[in-house]
């Protein structure tokens, strides 16, 4: 376990190598830069040129490329070219957002999603099966941007029951020394902060945690459904062992790993950016601030923000597959 | 199991009600005197020098002031920090006589030798800081540095030249040439004047520059210490979260409204930033903001209909316009331009998308700034015949083929639905003898790339006005050769340089409206509309003036239950 722990992050280097490359051209490839994001109606050629000088964009791109790769070596990713703070500190204060939403979204999914698909196979042709598939299909279907300004309408609109944007209503006074939120309220006994964290959370959760959710649901349908036909499965049932511990032991946990797959591709998927959600809630994490950076051409921004996303991503997928280990020992064997 | 999925499926109901039911109990009662506004972006700093973007702007004309304001709702010139000012006989000499007993929230007092400071740090900031990227409004008001940088123009160019402080309240700003336009520009609220000691203690000019060529501010003045005399000061400010103020207790103004809170003034306002309009809207709708600035011309209808928020309409202050490049033939011709105004169809255009909240115009300047010409313009009624005789007058074969750009992605508060705009437009012109060849690119960076460089033949634009003076508009636009605009007109360019120079208001104001009457002669562009921006307040908000060029004054409006 422990080489197969050390072999996949030492794929890293390669990774992320290719990806700076990947990214670095990219970018550049796109028409203009950074300098009518900048100033809009008021550049004039002239200070395009003074700015582009500036910022060496007009020196070579091999030398622009090696300044980017000394620089993100010593780990220093830059400064923004539009907000002129380090691109660590706006990590830092921006990826607990997305991960605080990205958890939210993915407790939904699971939560709702794993019961009832294990439900739907274990009822496989009712018409809770069909209303789970119609269902399931609706959650792929609906666009997230369209789900979350109706929820917002619904519940906070007309309703007034949940919150309609941002993570804390401004008029509390809270500490956050962790940056995710809910945690921060209760590590620091503040518990109106805490629940009103969680309030603002819900919208968003759900919106984000609709695909998964569908996903989530028909793949364990679909799993469920496999295993519990297995001759194991019916051995068991025919021992007259229980069907309560014949689902928890041998379907539910054989089940589970294709899940598990789908989970660590969902939340990769979920770090790389909820843009749709954080924009529509005006959340301030990694997808909205890295969206805004495209539009504007932020280099050191894109550079940096999805190299460390990629870089999560890889480390997630790890984590991910040593989960397999425990969930089947002949893989741990293997 | 079927009974333990019945439980949880009710169990996880039940909380979702709780949930919704206690998130109604637990709402928190926001003090009748807090104001929240909903911007669209973070400030970038509050260090008013270092900025030009109007969210940035909003905090900062609320912490500092400058030795002039514009007077409330308007562009007219008013005293703040000098009452009084006068200028030498050949113009180079600015005296201003300054307030007395006005103190920086820091304690420290304002005086001459705390003017001389500022313009003298502005004018001093080192080669990184120089850039139009930094310090836009220094480089368009005062063009020059004391030390260049490479690409920077310097003392030759610059229209400061220092500052003298004589005695505690009188300081003497020098010129290098007249600029009747200099004592506008100081109303801009990037020309807020900082307590000195803070500037120095909390090293607002500290930095580093990255290799990538950004400059990183390092100090801590212009994100946790801006000191100002404004009415308000900083509490704090967490970047994605709020930025809060409260009421400075050592301003000045303060003597002239003792019962602050009880007069329902706003004691607290908070920023924070929702960059998505519609999520704007909806947060006003709940009740989680308290305003916000331009508002969508489509949310305005939702915005009248609701019985709790009402809207707040800013004077027009901008101009859209079809733009020509004469670089590009046969817009070189003028009576081909003659023809392009013609048939345009800018009442109808303005009539149909504007929803009312456009007006009309023959001329570049709005309205409400003084130059604007109350007669003897030259008037383009939409007229297809008139358009195809002067193009057969130009010798040209109908239909001229030309090329009109458009940019997509975008809503500006002067053109709120571009595409549009240019549908009706290709119509009225293929109506009077054009062919219209349709180009359109995205806003930032292509659209404004392309036309900046010379690259497009028509193409529609706009501009927001910075501060009440006639060259913001005209000078920036006409005062010098450009390749946007393609065309050498001396004495167009002389005229306009000799209004910016004229310092005697009556005098100026003849000079810009002849100015602008002679550029609806040359006709560079074709204006055909001054819209006027909104913003949406809960309708408790009350007294609130907006202002033209986004000086809003906040610390003016009370907040009734």
């Amino acid at each position: 376990m422990l080489r197969f722990i050390v072999r996949r992050l030492f794929l890293l280097v390669p990774i992320i190598l290719g990806l700076s490359i990947l990214i670095f051209l990219w970018i550049r490839a796109l028409p203009g830069g950074p300098t009518q994001a900048l100033l809009g109606e008021r550049a004039t050629p002239a200070s395009i040129a003074q700015i582009r000088h500036q910022l060496g964009l007009d020196k070579p791109i091999y030398e622009q490329y090696w300044a980017y790769v000394r620089t993100t070596a010593e780990g220093n990713l830059g400064v923004s070219i539009s907000s002129r703070r380090p691109i660590t500190t706006e990590i830092r204060e921006r990826f607990p957002a997305t991960v605080e939403l990205a958890f939210s979204a993915m407790i939904f999914a699971l939560f709702l999603g794993l019961p009832l698909g294990f439900f739907a196979a274990k009822r496989h042709g009712s018409t809770f099966d069909h209303l789970s598939l119609v269902g399931s299909l609706i959650g792929i279907s609906i666009p997230i941007f369209f789900l979350a300004i109706i929820l917002k309408y619904i519940f906070s609109v007309r309703l007034g029951w949940l919150p309609s944007i941002g993570r804390q209503d401004v008029l509390i006074d809270a500490q956050h020394p962790t940056g995710f939120y809910v945690l921060d309220g209760i590590v620091t006994f503040n518990w109106n902060a805490a629940w009103d964290a969680t309030k603002h959370l819900i919208l968003p959760a759900i919106a984000l945690g609709s695909i998964p959710l569908a996903i989530i649901a028909r793949i364990t349908r679909a799993s469920a459904l496999d295993v519990q036909n297995e001759d194991y499965v019916r051995t068991a049932r025919a021992k007259g062992m229980s069907p309560g511990i014949v689902d928890r032991r041998h379907v539910m946990r054989n089940a589970l790993l294709p899940v598990v797959t789908i989970i660590g591709l969902q939340v990769g998927l979920l770090l790389g950016g909820a843009v749709l959600t954080e924009t529509v809630f005006a959340i301030p994490g990694m997808g909205s601030w890295l969206a805004q950076a495209i539009f504007n051409r932020d280099y050191p921004v894109i550079q940096g923000g999805v190299l460390f996303l990629a870089i999560v991503f890889v480390f997630v997928n790890l984590i991910v597959d040593i989960s397999y280990g425990f969930l089947n020992p002949r893989i741990r064997v293997s | 199991m079927g009974r333990k999925l019945k439980f949880g499926l009710v169990a996880a109901l039940a909380s979702l009600a709780l949930v919704a039911a206690a998130g109604a109990a637990l709402q928190g009662g926001a003090a009748t005197t807090t104001l929240v506004f909903g911007a669209s972006a973070d400030p970038v700093i509050l260090d008013g020098p270092l900025v030009s973007d109007g969210e940035s702007l909003r905090p900062i004309s609320l912490i500092f002031q400058g030795l002039v304001s514009l007077k409330p709702g308007s562009t007219v010139i008013v005293p703040q920090l000098a009452t009084s000012w006068s200028t030498s006989k050949n113009g180079l000499n600015w005296t201003f006589n300054l307030r007395s007993g006005v103190k920086f929230s820091d304690g420290t007092a304002f005086n001459a030798k705390a003017v001389c400071f500022n313009f003298n740090r502005w004018y001093n900031f080192p080669g990184p800081l120089q850039t139009d990227a930094v310090t836009y409004y220094w480089n368009t008001v005062f063009q020059g540095f004391a030390h260049p940088a490479a690409g920077s123009p310097g003392p030759d160019k610059a229209l400061y030249k220092g500052c003298k402080a004589v005695g505690s309240n009188t300081a003497v700003i020098q010129l290098t040439r007249k600029s009747g336009g200099f004592l506008g520009a100081l109303g801009l609220s990037v020309f807020g004047i900082a307590s000195p000691q803070a500037l120095v203690q909390y090293k607002a000019d500290a930095g580093t520059v990255t290799p990538d060529g950004v400059f990183q501010p390092t100090g801590t003045f212009g994100t946790q210490h801006p000191i100002g005399t404004g009415p308000y000061m900083l509490k704090s400010w967490k970047i994605g979260d709020k930025l809060v103020l409260v009421k400075n207790p050592t301003y000045w103004g303060n003597a002239s409204s003792p019962n602050w809170s009880r007069s329902g003034k706003i004691d607290t306002l908070i920023f924070r930033a929702i960059p998505d309009n519609a999520a704007r809207l909806q947060a006003l709708q709940t009740g989680e903001i308290t305003g916000y600035d331009n508002v969508a011309p489509q949310d305005i209808p939702t915005v009248r209909g609701s019985s709790s928020l009402r809207v707040v309409n800013r004077p027009p202050f901008n101009v859209a316009y079809v733009g020509i490049n004469q670089a590009m033939p046969p817009m070189n011709n003028p009576l081909v331009r003659q023809a392009v105004a013609y048939g345009l169809d800018r009442a109808g255009v303005v009539n149909t998308f504007y929803g009312g909240r456009g007006q009309t115009t023959d001329q570049f300047l709005p309205p409400q700034l003084f130059g604007f010409a109350k007669k003897g313009v030259p008037q383009y009624p939409y007229n297809p015949d008139k358009a195809k005789a002067l193009l057969q007058q130009a010798g040209l074969t109908l239909p001229v083929k030309i090329d009109f750009w458009f940019p997509t992605n975008v809503s500006r508060p002067y053109m709120p639905d571009p595409s549009r705009n240019f549908q009706a437009f290709q119509a009225s012109l293929e109506k009077s003898g054009f062919k219209v060849t349709p180009h359109s690119a995205p806003w930032r960076p292509d659209y404004l790339g392309t036309v900046q460089s010379g690259g497009a033949q028509l193409f529609l634009l706009g501009w927001t006005g910075d501060w009440g003076d006639p060259s913001n508009f005209l000078n920036v636009h006409f005062g010098s050769e450009t390749k946007q605009f393609g065309f050498n007109n001396p004495a167009l360019f002389t005229l306009l340089q000799q209004a910016d120079a004229e310092t005697d208001l009556d005098k100026r104001t003849a000079l810009y409206q002849a100015a602008s009457i002679a550029v609806m002669k040359f006709l560079p562009v074709v204006p055909y509309v001054h819209s006027t921006p909104a913003l949406a307040f809960k309708k408790n908000v009350k007294g609130f003036i907006a202002s033209p060029v986004g000086l809003d004054p906040f610390w003016l409006a009370t907040l009734g239950k």
